[in-house]
């Protein structure tokens, strides 16, 4: 693992600068981004996406996708709005009830891809974001709900001296993953499932029930999502589900290090990409650029994103090979 | 005009650290079906592959009709007028049959395909191979016998002259073999050569008018067929004397570790029965597709069996899964290290605890600090070259991944240790290294088991071998039996019985 950050300091090095880059060119041109309070609200906005992006940075490490991340969110949103408009008032039992719900939805693709062998989890979890999005509109009956008691909205409300309490959430859960990551044995034998599936089978570790719990931990991080959201905006709206937010996860943890093929990611790296993104989606309201700018332009940098680690993995293989020429 | 279709002179190719071909000579006559067959790794598939254009000689000549020609890649193999039906068939499953047969040959009217003609003639080339098909049809809902007929209609479409024919009826039932060989008697009347790659001798006896004998990537003879008996097939394809590289040593014989009863996988295992003791090497030997693999992945758990019993230690064991398999005490080294053996992307710390985690972990948490001392232990024992323990083991040569998986696997503390092709791609200093840990298994009174489809290791190395063939044990041969010699083992090997 060691030999491996070493190797892969050098992509996050430029991904850090990047991050600076950007932040100086945004500072540079509107004073208003280096206010306090622009700072504290692009934390704000990065919490939703740091916790989808800590499922599909799992999904990603064992070389698969959850494409039902960003709808799980906002049905886990609407199955919560829609219990308290009837009269459910316990905010504690309305949380759990919201992440049971979001990591039973996980279990459910997690079983599709390892027990029922569907192919691929692109499959399963994109017909599971269409199907949530149906679930969020139904429980809802397409309407907006503002109902939520207060303690729901206490993670994505609350500030500390203007700090969001959501962001200290995601620093702890971070730092949590990545020990969870790097020093238990699950963690590392997700790592050897994403870098060869058959040998880690053949190595006795239950690859189905590991790739299941990805899954699951993924279905989880989306309800925690959904609850942040319904505190940031007090309102839930199952017309969201279809909002790109799956993508912006993806990108996160793809700009982080992390890759399509498997095996390689880290908490790090993905926390550089989520704040990336948030400070580009925040840079661009500051400049006023259009929203249909935003999209074009943060498509492209997933494009790139990968385009860098397409290219880094041939430069490393073709290293390989002259090394081993000689 | 040359009296052979197809002369190779002198061919020598080689890869880094082995000679696959040395001075190999064959010549194919017009109008012959002349056989072809070696043990496993004699040099057939590269022999076929300089043929195709897939490798390029280093030295030697390829002559075409008495013409010298140079093949730089399939292309201009093809284009000389040598084709090759392949062991594993390149059918696109979904496309038509014509399309399978008119592939990258499109016939055209204008810039569209002519299916008219196209069907017309597929219909034709395959009546005239006995095949009444329906051309429009998909390829993959044929059975086997046809879709190499497909194949074979490619060649003739593309006016072959030889055609090799690698291993053709080894996915065959019994009436298509019948056919595939009417279909060859028919091609060898229209002149066209061919080269027949068999591992079936009853087969080469039927068919060929001459069989060429390698050995080693070596040019070793052609006889005439009736100049071939059985006995001297085999004698001409093992005749090697055995140098002593091997370091074997004794164990005590102890306990049946692990026995197998009547092992049943539909259409794969037939009945596989055998023991294997503790303190012993229980060598596996066999051609290539034997059922061996096939065998110790389905004890191990990799793989469902359909029907038989596995004993370990004398008690029957349910193994439904590799974990299950390794909680009983079996270690699998399987024969694609690469492939399944190893995760090349990650660390040697990491691959070498991947079967043991909960001995390096307390409670959830890694110990790194047994992990590093353990891994350092295996990296001095074993000998693995590498500047450190969490050197990507993807960076690393054959010989010393190959230890890595070793030590895997020591590290699971097994009773029984199968090694599916353990030296296979490494060098021989790291070969001898993998025998010594098999000899200090076996001292420690640990069963292993070998799967080798080199001879001289399996007589080098085992206490007792099984020897199967087609899905069956064919015999069980001792150290100190009669029979404990090369040419019996490979007879066995070939379908031959060995008296008491």
């Amino acid at each position: 693992m060691t030999k491996k950050k070493k190797s892969g300091s050098g992509f996050q090095l430029g991904t850090i600068l990047a991050l600076v880059i950007m932040c100086l060119f945004l500072a540079i041109s509107n004073k208003n981004f280096y206010s306090y309070s622009n700072l504290m609200s692009i934390l704000k906005q990065t919490a939703f996406n740091a916790f989808l992006a800590v499922g599909m940075l799992l999904c990603l490490i064992t070389a698969g996708i959850d494409l039902s991340v960003g709808a799980n969110a906002v049905f886990c949103a609407c199955l919560m709005g829609a219990l308290s408009k009837s009269g459910m008032s316990s905010g504690i039992l309305l949380m759990i009830i919201g992440i049971l719900a979001g990591g039973l939805v996980g279990f459910i693709n997690g079983t599709l891809l390892t027990r029922l062998h569907l192919p691929h989890p692109f499959v399963s979890t994109l017909g599971m974001k269409n199907v949530l999005w149906g679930l969020a509109l139904l429980v809802t009956g397409s309407q907006m709900i503002n109902t939520f008691p207060a303690s729901v909205q206490w993670l994505g409300l609350t500030t500390i001296v203007g700090f969001p309490v959501s962001f200290i959430v995601v620093i702890v859960l971070y730092i949590v993953m990545h020990v969870f990551l790097s020093k238990t044995a699950l963690g590392r034998s997700i790592y050897c499932a994403g870098g060869n599936m058959e040998a880690t089978r053949l190595s006795g570790i239950n690859t189905a029930n590991v790739l299941t719990f990805c899954y699951t931990m993924s279905g989880i991080m989306a309800a925690l999502a959904g609850i942040v959201s319904v505190g940031r905006s007090g309102i839930c709206n199952g017309a969201n589900a279809t909002q790109p937010y799956d993508t912006d996860a993806i990108a996160a943890c793809i700009i982080g290090g992390a890759s399509f093929t498997g095996g390689k990611g880290t908490m790090f790296g993905t926390m550089l990409g989520c704040l990336i993104i948030s400070v580009l989606r925040n840079g661009f309201t500051l400049l006023s650029i259009d929203s249909a700018v935003q999209n074009i332009v943060l498509g492209l940098v997933i494009i790139l994103a990968v385009l860098m680690d397409v290219i880094r993995a041939q430069m490393e293989a073709k290293r390989r090979r002259l090394a081993a020429g000689k | 005009m040359s009296e052979y279709v197809v002369e190779l002179k002198n061919i020598t190719k080689r890869f880094p650290g082995v000679v696959a071909l040395h001075n190999m000579q064959l010549a194919v006559k017009p109008g012959e079906i002349h056989g072809l067959i070696g043990e496993n790794g004699a040099g057939k598939s590269t022999l076929i592959k300089v043929l195709t254009g897939v490798h390029m000689a280093d030295e030697g000549e390829i002559y075409v009709n008495g013409e010298k020609r140079v093949f730089k890649n399939p292309n201009e193999s093809a284009a000389a007028g040598i084709a090759c039906v392949y062991q594993e068939l390149n059918i696109e499953k979904l496309l038509s049959v014509t399309d399978n047969i008119f592939i990258n040959k499109w016939l055209k009217k204008g810039a569209l395909l002519d299916y008219d003609a196209m069907h017309k003639k597929a219909e034709e080339v395959m009546k005239s191979l006995g095949q009444d098909v329906d051309p429009r049809k998909a390829a993959g809902t044929l059975g086997m016998g046809v879709q190499q007929m497909i194949e074979i209609a490619k060649a003739v479409l593309i006016d072959a002259k030889m055609i090799i024919m690698d291993e053709p009826t080894s996915s065959l039932g019994e009436k298509e073999v019948e056919q595939l060989m009417k279909t060859c008697r028919e091609l060898k009347d229209r002149g066209i050569g061919i080269l027949f790659v068999s591992h079936k001798l009853e087969e080469l006896f039927e068919l060929c008018d001459r069989v060429t004998v390698i050995r080693d990537g070596e040019y070793i003879e052609t006889r005439d067929i009736k100049d071939w008996t059985n006995d001297s097939l085999i004698a001409s394809m093992v005749g090697r004397t055995l140098e002593n590289q091997f370091p074997k040593e004794f164990g005590v014989k102890g306990d049946c570790m692990l026995k197998a009863e009547n092992l049943e996988i539909g259409g794969v295992l037939h009945g596989v029965s055998f023991e294997a003791y503790g303190g012993q090497i229980l060598g596996m030997s066999g051609l290539v597709g034997a059922g061996r693999t096939e065998t110790v992945r389905a004890i191990f758990g990799a793989d469902p069996l359909d029907g038989g019993k596995i004993y370990v230690k004398g008690k029957e064991v349910k193994i439904k899964s590799p974990k299950q398999a390794i909680a009983a005490g079996i270690a699998l080294l399987t024969e694609d290290r690469k492939g399944s053996g190893l995760v090349l992307g990650e660390s040697i710390r990491t691959n070498l605890i991947m079967s043991s985690f909960k001995k390096h972990s307390d409670g959830p948490f890694l110990n790194e600090k047994r992990i590093e001392e353990t891994g350092q232990g295996h990296i001095e024992s074993l000998r693995i070259k590498t500047p450190s323990i969490d050197e990507i083991v993807g960076q690393l040569s054959g010989g010393n991944q190959q230890k890595v998986v070793i030590g895997k696997w020591i590290n699971s503390n097994a009773d029984i240790y199968i090694f599916d092709e353990p030296t296979r791609g490494i060098d021989v200093g790291a070969k001898v290294e993998v025998y010594n840990v098999m000899n200090s298994l076996v001292k420690a009174g640990k069963c292993v088991i070998m799967i080798s489809s080199e001879m001289p290791e399996i007589l080098g190395m085992s206490d007792r071998v099984v020897v199967m063939r087609g899905g069956r044990v064919m015999a069980t041969v001792d150290r100190d039996s009669k029979h404990f010699n090369q040419e019996d083992i490979m007879k066995a090997a070939w379908g031959g019985t060995l008296d008491d």
